[in-house]
């Protein structure tokens, strides 16, 4: 609740109004008021209402006899205590000004008086100074007048000097004097002169200046012309006017270096004008820059606001989709980090277990493929014994049909006719025993070779039958050579 | 910078000729002439009393010695040291002599100005110049000895004549609108003449030298007026100094008041450079001191030596309230003088008598200023070059240029109180006078720009 200050009942007249010459300076809480503007009623009160009020009014219910306020004469009231208030205030400050004014006047006044007094003073000193000297002079006048001989003025001197040009004095006559004047008025003419030279290259400088100003200008000026504004339009087509006037102008000047009346206010003209456009150029642009800074702008600049709302607008959507994505992948990525030890553990074990089981396949595989390729080489390498121990073998029978043959052959070695045939049947087939033999390695090399290219069990197979076929060859050759002779 | 030995001197009567090479001082009613690179003897001559005034004439030929109290002018030829002469103004007495340009003829100004003899060594002839004004500066002659302007009052109203000085012609004669004609100067450039009113009425008049008014200048009226006025050596700006404390430079294409500088108590622009006198701070040994206390000892107890100390803005200087209610107050700009380079403008502003404020020409705004100890007596700008001379009554000479300032203490047994100083026209020497001592100081210009 709130701070009671003064509370004073007014005394109550006819008007009801008066009921709000209230002043009191209480702190209401705002649920309070509202409350008590609900109670309150609305009805102007009548005066019985006043005495009634006057009556019930005390310290004690200052609440209760609130809510029977008009709040309406209320405000009024307040009203007319602010406007006062502002009459005070007005007031005052005119009390203000009119106290500093008086104060300057006053210091206004001290100042004149000063000055005048301190005159007084040079006055009064000059006076007694003057009536001094005339003391003084009337004395002097005084004693010549006594003393009438008196010594007399005169130069003593021992012997003239000579003048300082060396010339001889003059008489003075109208000649010299008609002389003197003329000096006198040569030397001003020649200050004259000198100044005017002066000022003349002065004048030249800056027009010299005042001219670039203008170009500059003007070269400012051109390039607006492509705007589409209506003024500008009119200010360029002055400008181009303008353009040709001064370049004529110049050359103008440039040519007779005239200082005349109209070709000077030409050129300040045409600077004033070219001036004129800029300064109300600049103006356009400061204009043009506060009303954008402000609300209301032309036609084209809406436009392109909107299209820079539009492009803040997608801007903004896009920003805010990266930042939702960015919010997802955070999510996600805080799943996976933000579970516990264990089960991470786990995750991660079953990575590894799917790897180890890949690898597992693999090598699987792989020493499947080996042994596949040992069980291969085995039995190359078994064939391929086998396949000596037969060569063997058949070596051995070979031979020993040979030798059979051989000794057939001899116990037929009269019946040469029918050998003859067996024998170069013999080496035919020898011969083709041969070439079979060595077509067999061959062949059989070419089998193995074909079958397993790169074992290395396969090249030592190569080498081992490489070693038989050419034992045998050997053999052969011995066994051929037996046989030759 | 070397100093010379001292020596003796009355009235700060010592100066130097206009070709540079001799200096002439006055010792009571003697007058000795020295050598100025060897300080010999040249010449002495004996007046017949007291030397009251002592001009070169412009050749360096002859000297002139004025007696008022006599109205005596003695005449002394350096050539010919045998050679007299003796101008005997009887009972018209003599306030002022001087000499006219052409160092033939010397104008003496007679008792109550009541008239100007002009009395030529030529030919022994005399003139007579009636009604002068007595003023601050009645006459003035230009720089090139042609025209002498003459200020002149009859019948309570002020006039100029202008005088040819080759034969005294009067060639103009015109009055002024002034109050009461104060003084008149020539612009170094010998075509104009300015006329300035005294301190009740601030005007400033300027004249061609034909006698047309060229302008008028007033810059307010009731309060004290023009206190002093300098020529820049170009003859482009008129430099006005008033009780106000404020300069005003007039141009001279217009004759209008181009910029004032005003000379406030406190500096706050840091970019003013402002110098501080301070004082050195001195060992005394209190047991060694003597007593009685010989001279030398008591001299240099009281003389401190001090330095120039750069002191930064804000500054507030220290003033001297003037006594209003008195004649002649010591307010507003007392001194003005130009730089020869027509770069800076040297002012003294009477009731802050301590500083010199030095202001730039070219940029018409304040440059330096220097405080001292003591009130600036005088000040001089060295003819050669922008370096000004100045002095405050202490025993030392001051010396500002662009370069720097520095105090520089006089070498002297005793108190060498120096109250006065003068340039030599090289700017390579300068003659410091104090009440009763003449000491010159030689500069080495090497360092110095």
């Amino acid at each position: 609740m709130g701070d009671w200050r003064t509370i004073t009942v007014p005394i109550p007249s006819s008007e009801s109004k008066n009921i709000s010459q209230f002043t009191s300076e209480a702190n209401m809480s705002p649920s309070n008021l509202y409350s008590q503007q609900i109670l309150c009623a609305s009805l102007p009160l009548a005066k019985n209402v006043h005495n009634f009020f006057r009556a019930f009014c005390t310290e004690e219910n200052v609440d209760q006899s609130i809510s029977y306020l008009d709040q309406e004469q209320l405000e009024t009231s307040r009203r007319e205590m602010i406007g006062l208030q502002e009459r005070d205030r007005q007031l005052q400050g005119k009390n203000r000004n009119l106290h500093q004014l008086l104060k300057n006047e006053k210091d206004e006044v001290q100042k004149l008086q000063n000055i005048i007094s301190s005159r007084a003073t040079q006055y009064n000193h000059d006076m007694k100074r003057k009536e001094r000297e005339y003391n003084k002079l009337k004395e002097r006048l005084h004693q010549l007048v006594m003393n009438k001989k008196d010594k007399k003025t005169a130069m003593d001197i021992l012997n003239c000097v000579g003048r300082a040009d060396g010339k001889r004095g003059a008489w003075r006559t109208g000649k010299t004097e008609a002389r003197n004047e003329e000096e006198m008025y040569k030397i001003l003419l020649s200050d004259y002169e000198q100044r005017q030279k002066q000022i003349l290259l002065e004048n030249a400088e800056l027009k010299k200046v005042l001219q670039q100003m203008k170009k500059e200008m003007i070269s400012l000026l051109t390039p607006q012309k492509q705007k589409p504004k209506e003024k500008a339009e009119d200010s360029s087509g002055t400008v181009l006017s303008d353009v040709e006037e001064d370049t004529s102008e110049l050359s103008k000047e440039n040519m007779w270096e005239l200082s005349c009346e109209t070709v000077r206010e030409q050129l300040t003209n045409s600077i004033r004008k070219q001036w004129r456009i800029l300064k109300s150029h600049v103006e356009k642009l400061d204009n043009q820059v506060s009303r954008v800074h402000l609300r209301g702008f032309k036609d084209e600049e809406v436009i392109s606001r909107q299209d820079h709302e539009q492009e803040t607008e997608k801007l903004e959507l896009e920003i805010q989709q990266c930042k939702e994505m960015i919010q997802t992948q955070q999510q996600l990525l805080q799943q996976f980090t933000a579970c516990d030890d264990d089960t991470s553990s786990l995750l991660q074990d079953c990575y590894l277990l799917e790897e180890k089981e890949r690898l597992e396949e693999e090598w699987a595989l792989f020493k499947e493929q080996k042994k596949n390729f040992d069980k291969e080489r085995r039995s190359f390498t078994e064939a391929a014994i086998r396949l000596g121990l037969e060569r063997q073998a058949f070596e051995e029978d070979r031979a020993g049909w040979l030798k059979q043959q051989f000794l057939t052959m001899t116990s037929f070695d009269h019946k040469n006719s029918e050998n003859g045939k067996p024998q170069s049947a013999f080496s035919e087939s020898s011969d083709q025993d041969n070439l079979t033999l060595h077509s067999e390695p061959s062949v059989c090399t070419s089998k193995i070779t074909k079958s397993l290219p790169a074992s290395p069990s396969t090249s030592e197979l190569f080498q081992t039958v490489q070693h038989i076929s050419e034992n045998r060859k050997t053999r052969n050759i011995h066994q051929s050579t037996k046989f030759a002779w | 910078m070397n100093f010379s030995e001292v020596f003796k001197l009355s009235n700060q009567l010592s100066k130097f000729s206009p070709n540079g090479k001799f200096l002439a001082s006055c010792v009571q009613y003697r007058l000795v002439v020295r050598d100025v690179s060897t300080l010999q003897v040249l010449q002495l001559y004996t007046c017949l009393d007291q030397i009251q005034h002592l001009e070169w004439s412009a050749d360096s030929l002859f000297i002139l010695c004025a007696m008022y109290k006599r109205g005596l002018v003695q005449v002394w030829s350096l050539e010919q040291p045998e050679w007299h002469c003796k101008i005997d103004e009887g009972s018209a007495g003599l306030v002022a002599s001087c000499w006219s340009p052409d160092g033939r003829h010397i104008l003496n100004t007679t008792e109550f100005h009541l008239r100007i003899t002009v009395w030529s060594l030529c030919t022994k002839s005399v003139s007579y110049i009636k009604y002068p004004k007595a003023c601050q500066q009645g006459i003035s002659f230009t720089k090139d000895g042609r025209y002498m302007a003459l200020a002149e009052r009859r019948d309570c109203k002020d006039f100029i004549s202008l005088f040819v000085c080759s034969d005294w012609q009067l060639l103009r004669h015109f009055d002024t609108d002034t109050q009461d004609l104060a003084g008149i100067e020539w612009a170094p450039n010998g075509c104009v003449l300015a006329a300035w009113d005294s301190c009740l009425e601030y005007k400033v008049l300027l004249y061609s030298l034909d006698g047309r008014l060229l302008s008028t200048y007033s810059a307010y009226e009731w309060s004290l007026g023009i206190k002093t006025i300098a020529w820049s050596p170009s003859s482009q700006f008129l430099a006005i100094g008033s009780y106000d404390e404020k300069v005003r430079i007039l141009n001279h294409v217009t004759w209008k008041m181009i910029t004032d500088f005003g000379h406030t108590t406190t500096i706050n622009n840091p970019k003013i450079v402002v110098y501080k006198e301070t004082e050195k701070s001195q060992n005394l040994e209190m047991e060694n001191l003597p007593f009685p206390p010989t001279k030398a000892a008591a001299s240099s107890l009281f003389n401190t030596e001090s330095k120039y100390e750069v002191v930064s803005t804000p500054v507030s200087l220290q003033t001297s309230k003037p006594v209003t209610d008195r004649p002649n107050p010591k307010i507003g700009i007392g001194i003005l003088a130009f730089s020869p380079d027509n770069c800076f403008l040297a002012t003294r502003n009477d009731n802050i008598p301590n500083a010199v404020w030095i202001w730039d020409i070219q940029k018409l705004k304040l440059f330096v200023v220097l405080e001292h100890l003591s009130a600036v007596r005088s000040f001089q700008w060295d003819p050669q070059q922008a370096r000004l001379a100045m002095c405050t009554g202490r025993s030392q000479v001051y010396l500002w240029s662009r370069a720097g300032c520095v105090a520089v203490q006089v070498p002297v047994e005793g108190d060498f109180q120096v109250l006065s100083l003068c340039w030599h026209l090289s700017g390579e020497s300068m003659a410091l006078l104090s009440k009763d001592q003449l000491c010159l100081c030689y500069l080495e210009n090497e360092g110095v720009k």
